[in-house]
C-alpha cells in the first residue's frame, strides 16, 4: 500500500471513530424508534454505519450525519412487506408513518426535506404526520379477541368490574344521593357509573392485552 | 409560531430511554466498511482488466486478421477515353 492511500485510511478510520463517538447514539435511538427492536435496530445501524464508513471520502462537503440518516432512512424504507416493524414506542403506527414521525417530529428535519427523501409531496408528509399524531394520542384501542370463548371471559370480566365499581359508588346500606333504583333519584349515580363503564371496560381490555402480550 | 401541544406530547412519546450503545459497533461497523471496499477495489480492478483485455485483444486480432489488398494481375479496362 502506498504512503498515501496508507494515509488517506488512517484519516478515514480517525474521523469515523470521532464521527461515531458522537452520533452513534442517537442514531441508534432512531433506528430503535423505527425498527421497534433494539437487536434489529443495532443489526439497521451496523449496516448503515459500515455504508457510512465505505462512502467516507465519496461526500465532499456534506454532513456525515445527514448522510448516515439518509442511508438509514433509506434502507429501512424499501424494507420488504414480511420485515414489517412490530412494537416500541411506536407499537401501533405502520412504517411509513414511523418513517414520517421519526423524521419530523425526532430528528426535526423541515417538511419539505423529509418529503423529498421519502418521494412524497409535502402535503401527503403533512397529512400523515396529523394522522400518525392523532393515533398516537389516542387511546389503544382494546385487542381484538382471537376466539369466542376470549371474548366471551373479556365481556364477563368487564362487567364484573363494572358491576364492582357501581356497588362501590352506591353502597346497599344507604346511598347518600337518594334511591339508586328510582329513575329520578338514580340519575346522577346511574349517569356517573354508566360514564365510567366504558373507561372500565377498555382497561379491562387493556389488562387482558397486557396478559396476552 | 408557537409550540404545538399535540406535537409536543408526541415528542414525550418518542422520547424513550436512549438505548445503550455496544462499545464494539463502531469497530464492528469500520470492519465490515473495510470489506466493502476491499470488494469494490476488487470488483473495480476487474472491470479495468477486463476493457484492457479486450482492447489488447481487439488489436491484436486487427493487426493479424486485417485482410492484405491483392495486388491487381491486369491494369483495369479503359472504355472512356
Amino acid at each position: 500500500m502506498g504512503t498515501r492511500r496508507a494515509a488517506a485510511e488512517y484519516q478515514r478510520d480517525v474521523e469515523f471513530q470521532a464521527f461515531t463517538a458522537g452520533a452513534a447514539g442517537r442514531l441508534l435511538h432512531a433506528a430503535t424508534l423505527l425498527t421497534g427492536d433494539p437487536a434489529a435496530a443495532e443489526k439497521l445501524l451496523g449496516t448503515v454505519l459500515a455504508h457510512t464508513y465505505a462512502n467516507w471520502f465519496r461526500m465532499r462537503s456534506e454532513d456525515p450525519y445527514d448522510q448516515a440518516r439518509t442511508e438509514l432512512v433509506r434502507r429501512f424504507a424499501y424494507r420488504p412487506w414480511w420485515r414489517r416493524p412490530h412494537g416500541g414506542a411506536l407499537d401501533r403506527l405502520t412504517a411509513q408513518e414511523r418513517l414520517v414521525v421519526v423524521l419530523r417530529l425526532f430528528e426535526g428535519v423541515a417538511e419539505e426535506q423529509a418529503a423529498a427523501q421519502l418521494g412524497l409531496p409535502v402535503e401527503r408528509v403533512r397529512a400523515i404526520c396529523n394522522r400518525a399524531t392523532a393515533t398516537l394520542r389516542s387511546r389503544p384501542a382494546p385487542a381484538p379477541a382471537r376466539s369466542v370463548t376470549e371474548a366471551r371471559a373479556a365481556a364477563e370480566k368487564a362487567r364484573k368490574q363494572a358491576a364492582s365499581e357501581n356497588s362501590r359508588e352506591n353502597p346497599p346500606g344507604g346511598p347518600p344521593g337518594g334511591s339508586p333504583g328510582g329513575p329520578p333519584g338514580g340519575s346522577a349515580g346511574g349517569s356517573a357509573s354508566s360514564s365510567d363503564t366504558p373507561a372500565e371496560s377498555s382497561s379491562a381490555a387493556d389488562e387482558i392485552q397486557g396478559a396476552a402480550s | 409560531m408557537p409550540p404545538d401541544r399535540k406535537e409536543e406530547e408526541v415528542r414525550r412519546v418518542l422520547d424513550t430511554p436512549h438505548p445503550y450503545v455496544p462499545a464494539d459497533l463502531a469497530e464492528r461497523a469500520a470492519e465490515r466498511g473495510r470489506r466493502i471496499l476491499r470488494r469494490r477495489r476488487f470488483v473495480h480492478q476487474l472491470l479495468w482488466l477486463l476493457l484492457v483485455a479486450a482492447i489488447v485483444t481487439g488489436v491484436v486480432f486487427a493487426v493479424l486478421e486485417w485482410p492484405d489488398p491483392q495486388p491487381l494481375d491486369t491494369t483495369p479496362p479503359v472504355d472512356t477515353w
